[in-house]
């Protein structure tokens, strides 16, 4: 029984060997990319795989390439295949795609500044305007306690002891909404 | 003639819901109280009528009346009787009538309730509830009438679907339909769009009461505790609904996963997240009464999603595997969501000073702040949602330039948005209402954080080193920790003062306090989902090649051996070509397992359905993806392994019972809350 192809491991990985083999490939890449499959070693189905799952079937719309059921995908992927064995590299592959069927066959816009910016945008609009609310919600707390502390320093002031009735919160309270009404 | 006799009753149901609607208002505006009480009862009556409607439907699907376009379309002689019932959902007209018939049963039980508290609410809720029917309904007698029959030009030979008989042509039976969409034949799509749809319109009726409000002026909190559990109810019904769907997904699509973020996904998921975010954020009007212009536009938001949700499904304005067609009643659609979302926003802002707030915010750590910041996540989420649906649209638009937003944008932008309700969700549980401290959390939180770090690190040196899966594994214990931790101090707290043993505690302990506690075991199970959702998504192992007879492949410690293959007919005028492949762990056998490709010859479409063996820690996945009779190639198969996914399956489960407990019916009345908060006293977290 052999085996006959190995498994893809998404991610089993600290950054640290992320890195390290972003680099390790940029520099296989640079060096090696077009001899692999030029010898003529068929590449695997994961190989394909790969770059299929980055692409978006330019017929059904919303099915990644690498799982696309239909005849047409089949041939995309034979011709992903076809290209690997050429010696064409992942953006070559991807590229020639974007040629023939429009940037829509890659799974996230060519330019994916304007797709982030928007959310990222609304959140720091609604986080700030969230934090301006808690100010203004925090006024009226902040205007009783100045008065609080104005009620101590009056009796600190004629000597008086205890708790004096603006001390009491609900009092406090009862005392401020008059004001406002009145 | 019967095809004639529903469409009928159709026009005569959509008769009645104007009539309804706008009888409501005459009697409500000239005070005769015998038109409103009409319009209760025409209401009453659009269920009675849609149901006589959708029997007729089915009677048509069931009995191949191929002379009628939707039967032809969606059934076909070879399907079960069973599939030519569920067909009624699985066309564009039969669905926006299936949709008319659940909000048709909504609201007449709704004019079936007790009104004498609250007598002003009823006809604009009439009102809303029935322009909401007579609009879908009125898609259905104008643009997609599910009774369309098909005529021939008998000069031409022209074969056209029509309402009424043309001239000059003759009724055209076809021998046979066209099938189901095979997608479609599954248990799971038995239940999944009736679970959707079912959320959908319940939502309609806190909408209603919310505009009955505006429009009253009786803005204070009385419509939120009379749609509460409505609310819940819809929000369970939603939520089931997209579980189901991810299960379909899981079984029927092939792809190894549950959720591929395609756009009709998003367009159920965004009502879910104003959904929630409105479940959350009541509870400050309730306790604290403010917020309450946010809730308002929480459910308004809620609704117009939701009729955005339908437009986006119906309308075939963006493709993808659920909509089913191009088709006029795109602009409708669009018109209804900006004419219900202008005059629904115009009642805010005109009844603006009284929806003011009567407490103001204390403490930036309290329970009601931390809901806010919950609001705040649940709003970025769904813009995310929102702009990558639409950017496509838009850039087509303005720079003709097609292009797709897959699911590397969404896991990204939504990532630490999650990320961060987790958090939230570990420390809201734990801040008091009114008032918290730095220091009054952080003695309630330390411990089950130490615990916390205490299990990441045990996860660390055993299973990951992976940054986000250890990230993920922390929020999830801290907040299954706080969770127990809060069950273990209410039902501590009960054994001590009522002498009640441990299991007697946590009963009456939940029963107590149902939405509360029920909410808890909702919050464990999205911690059980978010198990199988960091294991799928983090650790998924996939493989593909080709075999022969006998051959063994290896994947994520498996050993998967191809034994057999065989075609032959199936069931429902299919081909079935399967295989049978052995599967070991080791030396350990575990059993076979049987992928295979079904082909329907009515639709020619061909469906991938999985082999799949399911543990706790993981499931072994395998799918055949090609295998030519007349190749002596072998077969290819495509392997996943998937851990931890069942944690996902398990926690929408006790989800179920979580959300069963919070929503159901209270025996005793609801007992008045009085806001703790009018007097500035810190209120304890215990409330």
């Amino acid at each position: 029984m052999t085996k006959i192809f190995f498994p893809k491991i998404k991610a089993t990985i600290t950054n640290y060997q992320l890195l390290s083999a972003i680099l390790c490939t940029f520099i296989l890449a640079l060096t090696i990319d077009s001899q692999v499959f030029a010898q003529g070693t068929t590449p695997t189905d994961d190989e394909v795989n790969k770059i299929a799952k980055q692409l978006y079937c330019p017929v059904c719309e919303s099915t990644p390439l690498d799982v696309c059921p239909t005849e047409a995908c089949r041939q995309w992927r034979d011709l992903i295949r076809e290209m690997l064995t050429q010696g064409k590299s992942e953006t070559e592959i991807k590229q020639y795609f974007v040629e023939h069927y429009g940037p829509q066959v890659l799974n996230e816009p060519p330019n994916r500044l304007v797709t982030y910016i928007v959310p990222i945008a609304a959140f720091l609009l609604g986080a700030f305007m969230l934090f301006r609310g808690f100010q203004a919600w925090k006024k009226p707390i902040a205007t009783q306690s100045a008065l609080m502390e104005k009620a101590r320093a009056d009796d600190r002031k004629n000597g008086r002891k205890g708790i004096s009735p603006i001390q009491d919160p609900y009092i406090a309270k009862l005392e401020e909404e008059l004001k406002k009404r009145s | 003639m019967i095809a004639n006799l529903g469409y009928g009753i159709l026009t005569v149901t959509f008769l009645v819901t104007l009539y309804s609607a706008f009888a409501a208002i005459y009697g409500e505006s000239k005070k005769i109280p015998a038109m409103v009480e009409s319009a209760r009862r025409a209401m009453l009556l659009t269920w009675p009528l849609l149901t006589l409607t959708a029997a007729i439907l089915i009677y048509l699907l069931v009995n191949n009346h191929f002379e009628v376009q939707f039967v032809y379309e969606v059934t076909s002689r070879s399907m079960p009787t069973y599939l030519k019932v569920t067909a009624w959902w699985g066309g564009q007209a039969g669905s926006l009538l299936f949709w008319s018939w659940l909000m048709s049963a909504f609201a007449s039980l709704v004019t079936l309730r007790k009104w004498d508290r609250d007598r002003e609410f009823l006809p604009w809720v009439i009102f809303v509830a029935c322009i909401t029917m007579s609009f879908f309904i009125g898609m259905n007698v104008f643009f997609e009438n599910p009774f369309a029959q098909l005529y021939q030009n008998q000069t031409t030979a022209a074969i056209a679907p029509h309402t009424f008989q043309p001239a000059n042509s003759i009724l055209y039976i076809a021998p046979d339909g066209r099938g189901l969409n095979p997608l479609l034949r599954h248990p799971g799509m038995v239940i999944h769009p009736p679970m959707l749809y079912l959320g959908f319109v319940s939502f309609v009726m806190p909408y209603a009461f919310a505009i009955a409000a505006l429009i009253t002026g009786r803005t204070d909190d009385r419509w939120i505790r009379l749609t509460r559990r409505w609310a819940l109810w819809a929000w369970l019904f939603l939520s089931f609904g997209l579980v189901l769907g991810g299960r379909w997904a899981y079984d029927v699509l092939g792809w190894g996963g549950y959720w591929g973020w395609d756009p009709v996904e998003i367009a159920a998921f965004m009502p879910w997240l104003t959904g929630t975010a409105f479940l959350h954020s009541v509870m400050i009007q309730e306790k604290r009464g403010m917020l309450k212009h946010w809730n308002m536009l929480l459910i308004i938001l809620t609704y117009d999603l939701v009729i955005f949700g339908t437009f986006l499904t119906r309308s075939g304005v963006l493709s993808s595997v659920h909509a089913f067609a191009q088709s006029a009643i795109g602009p409708l659609f669009m018109g209804f969501v900006s004419l219900t979302l202008m005059g629904s926003v115009a009642l805010i802002i005109y009844r603006w000073d009284s929806l003011k707030a009567e407490t103001e915010m204390t403490s930036l750590l309290s329970r009601e702040a931390l809901f806010l910041l919950n609001n705040l996540m649940f709003i970025s989420i769904l813009v995310v949602c929102f702009w990558g649906v639409i950017f496509p649209l838009i850039s087509e638009l303005f720079t003709g330039q097609k292009v797709t937003v897959g699911p590397p944008f969404y896991e990204r932008a939504t990532g630490p948005l999650f990320a961060a309700l987790m958090l939230l969700m570990g420390i809201a549980p734990l801040s008091a209402w009114g008032h918290s401290t730095v220091r009054t959390l952080g003695r309630a939180i330390w411990k089950p954080t130490v615990v916390a770090v205490v299990i990441t690190v045990a996860i660390f040196l055993t299973y990951t080193h992976n940054v986000y899966a250890l990230i993920g594994f922390f929020l999830v214990a801290f907040v299954i920790l706080v969770t127990l931790y809060e069950y273990w101090r209410g039902a501590n707290a009960r054994q001590k003062t009522q002498k009640e043993n441990i299991f007697t505690a946590l009963w009456n302990l939940t029963a107590r306090n149902r939405r509360r506690y029920g909410g808890y075991i909702i919050h464990l199970s999205m911690m059980l989902m978010a198990i199988g959702i960091l294991g799928i998504e983090l650790f998924q192992v996939e493989t593909q090649g080709t075999l022969e007879i006998n051959q063994q492949t290896s994947v994520g410690g498996y050993d998967v051996i191809y034994q057999d293959i065989a075609r032959f007919p199936g069931p429902d005028g299919r081909e079935v070509t399967r295989a049978v492949v052995s599967v070991y762990k080791g030396s350990e056998y575990l059993g076979e397992l049987h992928p295979r490709i079904d082909y329907y010859f009515d639709a020619q479409q061909t469906m991938t359905i999985p082999g799949q063996r399911s543990t706790l820690k993981d499931d072994i996945y395998v799918l055949l993806v090609n295998w030519e009779p007349a190749s002596a190639t072998g077969a290819t198969f495509k392997i996943y392994i998937n851990p931890l996914v069942n944690w996902l399956w398990l926690g929408s489960l006790l989800f179920l019972v979580g959300i069963v407990i919070a929503a159901w019916p209270e025996k005793d009345p609801e007992p008045v809350t009085v806001r703790a908060s009018r007097t500035v006293q810190q209120t304890s977290a215990a409330d």
